[in-house]
C-alpha cells in the first residue's frame, strides 16, 4: 500500500465536491449510526460516515466511490472533529479510497495460500483486459489493486469486486464473472466451484462424516 | 501507596504511579521516546521495556504498565538488554544515517540510546524507507525520512496547544506525519514540537545548520518577549545569541515557550544601536542623526539644565535594575515623573494585589469558573493559556467579554461591551455562585478602559478570594510592568501627567510605543538597543543593551522576582543601560547612590525589599474594593500583531515572516538552502 496517496486539492476538486452532503437516505443511515454512541461521543461513528460518504460520492459517479478532502472535511464538520483525525482514518483502513475509482474495484489478494492456488493467473487474466495496478482503465470500468489476504484461504484464489468477493477462480471463471459484470448483470457472488456452496471440504465431507446423514449435535440446526 | 522492588531495591511508590515512573524514582534510567511526561501516554517506540514480575515471561512496555504491590521490576537483565538492542534495531532499521548533516546531532535522543543501548552495528541491508518531505510553517524544519513514529508530536499539538493540525497519516511503515494538506503549523506553541521530537525529524528552521550544541554557551535567562516571565536558557557563540529555549519550570512556564520567545533572537543582531548619534536641527521637520561621542551627547543634555525639569518613560522589556537607576537619577534631580503604560493607559495602582495575578499561573489550572475581561489570552500570554486549557479540560468554565477570539477550549463570549459586567446573564452567576475556585482575569483592554473597579466588585461580591485561593487577577503584557509597578513608578494620570508637566528633557527607556509628538518642546533623549519608532523621535540616541546583554531582575505578572543572566556583550559602543545612567549623573552633577552593578542592586533591594528575595513577591494588602459600573466598548485588543510586538521582533527576520505568513497569509517564499 505504499503508493496510497491523497489526491490532491486543487481549485477544480473543491469545485466538484465543496457543496458535497448526504443525500435524505444516506443521512438518515448517518444519524441512525450518530445514535449508536453516547451522547458527545459521535465522533465514534467516523468510520461508518466515511463509508456512506464513500458510497454517495460512488452513486454520484457511478463508481466503487471514493472520499475527496472536501467530503472528508464535510464529515469532519457533520461530527463536530478536526479534519486531520478524519484523514487519519481513511488514510489508515485501504477500504477508503483517496484517488478516484473505476465503476469496479477488482481487488485481487495476492497472499500466500491464494497464490499457490494461482493468484498469478487471476492476475494474468485481468491485466489481458489493460488493468494495471493501481489504475483505471481507460473506460472507467476497473481499478486493479493487489491486496494481502481476505480471509478466504480455504476458497482461493479469489477476488474481491466491491462489495463482493469471487472465489476458487481459475482464469476463465474470472472472465464469466467480469464479462457479466461489464455487461451490467450481478454474476454469483462467493464460490464459482461448481456444486459447492461455501467453504465446505471439495468431494464432500472428510471429518464429521456421521453428520452428513443425522444430526448429533446438541444444538437442533447445525 | 504501592510498594514494588526495582533491581532488587524496595522502594515506595505514589498511587497511580508507573512502572517507569518507579523505576525513576528508584534512580533507574529507563531508555524512552515515546514517553513524556506532560503528555497522554501512547506506548507505540517499546523502547522502554523491562522485565516485570509477576506477569507473562516477556519483556513490558514501563510506560504504559502500573506499578502495583509486590511487583518485582528489573532494568538490568539479560532480558532487557536483549529487548532494548532489539527495539534499536528495529527503530534504526528506517532511520537514515544522517547524524554528519542533521541538526540534531548532540542533542539527539536517538542517538544517545543507540549509543548506550543499542548493538553497535546493523544486521540490516534491504533498503530503508523514504518520507517525503512535508511543510510545517516557517518556523520547522521537516525532515521525515528521520521520524520514528513516536506521536509526541501529534499528542502536544492536540492536547497541550489544543489546535488539532498535525497527524499521522496511512498505517505501519508508511506512517507519516505531517500538518492537514501541509498547511502552516499556525499557534503561537508550534515550534516546542522541535523540542519534543526526539529524532531530527523536526528542527528548527531559523536554526538550521547554525551551529552544533557543544559549541554554544549556555546561559540562564528570562523571557521579556511577554509578562510571563518564561525561564531560557540562552544559547550563544561568540557575539551572537543564536537561540532561546524553555527551561523547565513547573510554576511558570512548565517546558514550553511560545514561538516569539523563542525566535525573535535573530532580530538582535540587526537594526541595532550600537553607536551615540545627535540629531542636528533643522529649521523645519527633523534634523539628520549624526554619530557622535558620548561626551558630545552628555554636554548637549546638560546644556538644557533640566533640574527637576526631566521625566523618564520606560519600555516593555526592561529589567528593574534599569528602572530603578532612572528613579534614582529622576530623584536625584528632584523629579519622580516616571512611567511606563506607554500608550497612556490609566488603573489604579496603588494596590498592587489588584494589579496582580494573584491565583498565579500553576494554581490557575486549577479554576473552575474563569471570567476574562478584555484579553486575548492567546496572543498576550500563550502560555496562560495552555493552563486556561488545563483547567477547561478539568470542567472549568470560560467566559470572556471582548471581541472574539480563537480559543483552543469551550468558551462562551459575552459581547465586546463592558457594561455586561453589570448585568451578568444568569448562566455566569450561576457558574460562579457554584464554583468553588471562581477566577476573574482583567486583560489589558479591560485595564484601560476602568473595568478595574467594576472587576474588583465582582470579585467581592462573588467571593473569588476565599480560604486557600486568591481568583483575582490582572493580566498585564509587559515584562517591565509588575517590576515598574513594584518600584512604584506610575503617576495617577498616566503618561498625560508626564505630558501636562511640560519636561524639559526626556529619557525614553527603550520606550518605542510612546507618542512622542505631545512633547514638542523637550528634549527627547532614547536609551535602548533598537532603531524603531523610540529612536526615530529622538533628538539624543544612547545606545544601550538588549535582554540577554544584560544581568536582571523581572518580576512576571504573577509577582514572582527571578533573574537573568548577561548572554553576551552588547555590540560596539552599546552600554549596560544602568551604566549609562550612572554616567548621565555625572554629566548632570548628580549623585544616584551607587558606582557598581552591586551598589546598584543593593540600593534597589534597600528601596524595594520585596525584590531582594527571588520567587513570589508578597505584595501585600487586601484587594481594594472596588465599585462602580463598567462602560465602552472594547474595539480591538491590544496585540494587534503577535509576532511583533516590540522593537526586538520587528527586527527579527523571522518574526517578520511568521507575522506575513501567518497572520497575513503570504506566501512563503522559500529560502535557498
Ligand atoms: S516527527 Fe518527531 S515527534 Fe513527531 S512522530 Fe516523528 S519522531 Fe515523533
Ligand atoms: S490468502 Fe487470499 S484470501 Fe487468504
Ligand atoms: S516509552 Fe514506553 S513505549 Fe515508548
Amino acid at each position: 500500500m505504499a503508493d496510497r496517496y491523497i489526491e490532491p486539492v486543487t481549485a477544480d476538486l473543491r469545485e466538484r465536491w465543496g457543496s458535497f452532503a448526504f443525500t435524505p437516505a444516506w443521512e438518515e443511515k448517518a444519524k441512525a449510526a450518530i445514535a449508536r454512541y453516547p451522547d458527545g461521543r459521535q465522533k465514534s461513528a467516523v468510520m461508518a460516515l466515511l463509508d456512506y460518504a464513500q458510497r454517495q460520492v460512488g452513486e454520484e459517479t457511478n463508481t466503487q466511490g471514493w472520499l475527496p478532502i472536501p467530503v472528508m472535511e464535510y464529515v469532519a464538520a457533520y461530527l463536530d472533529m478536526p479534519v486531520i483525525r478524519v484523514v487519519e482514518v481513511a488514510t489508515f483502513y485501504t477500504m477508503y479510497n483517496l484517488v478516484p475509482v473505476g465503476r469496479f474495484h477488482v481487488q485481487v489478494c495476492g497472499t500466500t495460500p491464494c497464490w499457490l492456488r494461482g493468484s498469478d493467473e487471476v492476475m494474468e487474466t485481468c491485466k489481458k483486459r489493460g488493468m494495471k495496478k493501481g489504475h483505471t482503465t481507460e473506460d472507467g470500468l476497473w481499478t486493479l489493486t493487489e491486496v494481502e489476504c481476505m480471509g478466504n484461504c480455504a476458497s482461493a484464489p479469489m477476488v474481491q469486486i466491491n462489495d463482493d468477493n469471487y472465489e476458487d477462480l481459475t482464469g476463465e471463471r474470472l472472465d464469466v464473472v467480469l464479462d457479466a459484470l461489464a455487461a451490467g448483470k450481478s454474476p454469483k457472488a462467493g464460490t464459482q466451484e461448481p456444486g459447492r456452496h461455501t467453504v465446505e471440504p471439495v468431494g464432500g465431507p472428510t471429518t464429521l462424516t456421521a453428520m452428513v446423514d443425522a444430526n448429533h449435535d446438541y444444538r437442533g440446526e447445525w | 501507596m504501592p510498594t514494588v522492588k526495582v533491581d532488587g531495591q524496595e522502594i515506595e511508590v505514589p498511587a497511580g504511579a508507573t512502572v517507569l515512573q518507579a523505576c525513576e524514582l528508584a534512580g533507574k534510567e529507563i531508555p524512552r521516546f515515546c514517553y513524556h511526561e506532560r503528555l497522554s501516554i501512547a506506548g507505540n517506540c517499546r523502547m522502554c521495556l523491562v522485565e516485570v514480575k509477576p506477569g507473562p515471561p516477556k519483556p513490558q512496555a514501563s510506560c504504559a504498565l502500573p506499578a502495583t504491590e509486590g511487583q518485582e521490576i528489573r532494568t538490568d537483565s539479560e532480558m532487557v538488554k536483549k529487548a532494548r538492542e532489539g527495539v534499536m534495531e528495529f527503530l534504526l532499521i528506517n532511520h537514515p544515517l544522517d547524524c554528519p548533516i542533521c541538526d540534531q546531532g548532540g542533542e539527539c535522543d536517538l542517538q544517545d540510546q543507540s549509543m548506550a543501548y543499542g548493538r553497535g552495528a546493523t544486521r540490516y541491508d534491504e533498503n530503508k524507507r523514504a518520507v517525503t518531505e512535508k511543510y510545517m510553517g516557517p518556523l520547522i524544519k521537516t525532515t521525515m525520512t528521520r521520524c520514528i513514529h513516536c506521536t509526541r508530536c501529534v499528542r502536544f499539538s492536540e492536547e497541550i496547544a489544543g489546535v488539532d493540525e498535525i497527524g499521522a497519516l496511512y498505517r505501519g511503515e508508511n506512517m507519516q506525519i505531517t500538518t492537514y494538506l501541509e498547511h502552516a503549523a499556525k499557534h503561537e506553541l508550534s515550534a516546542n514540537v522541535i523540542d519534543l521530537c526526539p529524532v531530527g525529524a523536526l528542527t528548527s528552521r531559523p536554526y538550521a545548520f547554525e551551529a552544533r550544541p557543544w559549541e554554544l554557551k549556555k546561559t540562564l535567562g528570562i523571557d521579556v518577549m511577554d509578562a510571563m516571565g518564561a525561564n531560557i536558557r540562552i544559547d550563544s557563540r561568540g557575539r551572537e545569541v543564536l537561540r532561546a529555549l524553555p527551561r523547565v519550570n513547573d510554576d511558570v512556564n512548565e517546558e514550553w515557550l511560545s514561538d516569539k520567545s523563542r525566535y525573535a533572537v535573530d532580530g538582535l543582531t540587526r537594526r541595532r544601536l550600537d553607536k551615540v548619534w545627535i540629531r542636528k536641527p533643522k529649521k523645519n521637520g527633523q534634523g539628520k542623526l549624526e554619530a557622535a561621542t558620548w561626551d558630545e551627547a552628555f554636554k548637549k543634555i546638560k546644556a538644557v539644565k533640566p533640574g527637576k525639569d526631566i521625566a523618564a518613560v520606560y519600555g516593555d522589556l526592561l529589567d528593574c535594575e534599569t528602572m530603578f537607576a532612572a528613579k534614582a537619577l529622576l530623584g536625584a534631580m528632584g523629579s519622580t515623573l516616571i512611567e511606563g503604560r506607554q500608550t497612556g493607559m490609566t488603573y489604579d495602582t496603588s494596590n498592587l494585589a489588584a494589579v496582580n495575578f494573584n491565583t498565579t499561573l500553576a494554581e490557575i489550572e486549577n479554576a473552575d469558573a474563569v471570567l476574562i475581561v478584555g484579553s486575548q489570552i492567546r496572543h498576550e500570554a500563550p502560555l496562560l493559556n495552555v493552563r486556561l486549557r488545563k483547567a477547561v479540560k478539568r470542567g472549568a468554565k470560560v467566559f470572556i467579554v471582548g471581541p472574539e477570539w480563537e480559543t483552543t477550549y469551550p468558551a462562551t463570549f459575552l459581547g465586546n461591551d463592558l457594561g455586561v459586567l453589570n448585568s451578568l446573564s444568569a448562566d455566569v452567576t450561576d457558574a460562579f455562585g457554584k464554583a468553588e475556585r471562581p477566577a476573574i482575569i482583567v486583560g489589558g483592554a479591560a485595564l484601560g478602559r476602568g473595568a478595574l473597579g467594576k472587576a474588583l466588585a465582582l470579585a467581592k461580591e462573588w467571593n473569588v478570594v476565599r480560604e486557600g485561593w486568591n481568583g483575582f487577577n490582572s493580566l498585564h503584557f509587559s515584562a517591565s510592568r509588575m517590576g515598574g509597578l513594584m518600584l512604584g513608578l506610575a503617576q495617577k494620570g498616566g503618561m498625560a501627567d508626564l505630558v501636562a508637566a511640560k519636561p524639559k528633557v526626556l529619557l525614553a527607556l527603550g520606550a518605542d510605543e510612546v507618542d512622542f509628538t505631545q512633547f514638542p518642546d523637550a528634549l527627547k533623549v532614547f536609551i535602548g538597543h533598537h532603531g524603531d519608532k523610540g529612536a526615530h523621535a529622538a533628538d539624543i540616541i544612547l545606545p544601550a543593551a538588549a535582554y540577554t546583554e544584560k544581568a536582571g531582575t523581572y518580576v512576571n505578572i504573577e509577582g514572582r522576582v527571578q533573574r537573568s543572566e548577561k548572554a553576551v556583550f552588547a555590540p560596539g559602543d552599546a552600554r549596560e543601560d544602568w551604566t549609562i545612567l550612572r554616567a548621565l549623573a555625572d554629566a548632570l552633577g548628580v549623585k544616584v547612590g551607587f558606582d557598581s552593578f552591586d551598589q546598584l542592586r543593593a540600593a534597589m533591594f534597600a528601596n524595594t525589599p520585596a525584590l531582594a528575595n527571588e520567587g513570589l513577591a508578597d505584595l501585600g494588602g487586601e484587594l481594594p474594593a472596588g465599585g462602580g459600573d463598567a462602560s465602552g466598548i472594547i474595539e480591538a485588543y491590544p496585540v494587534a500583531d503577535f509576532y511583533l510586538t516590540n522593537a526586538i521582533c520587528r527586527a527579527s527576520p523571522t518574526m517578520q515572516r511568521c507575522s506575513a505568513e501567518l497572520l497575513h497569509g503570504e506566501p512563503l517564499a522559500e529560502a535557498a538552502e
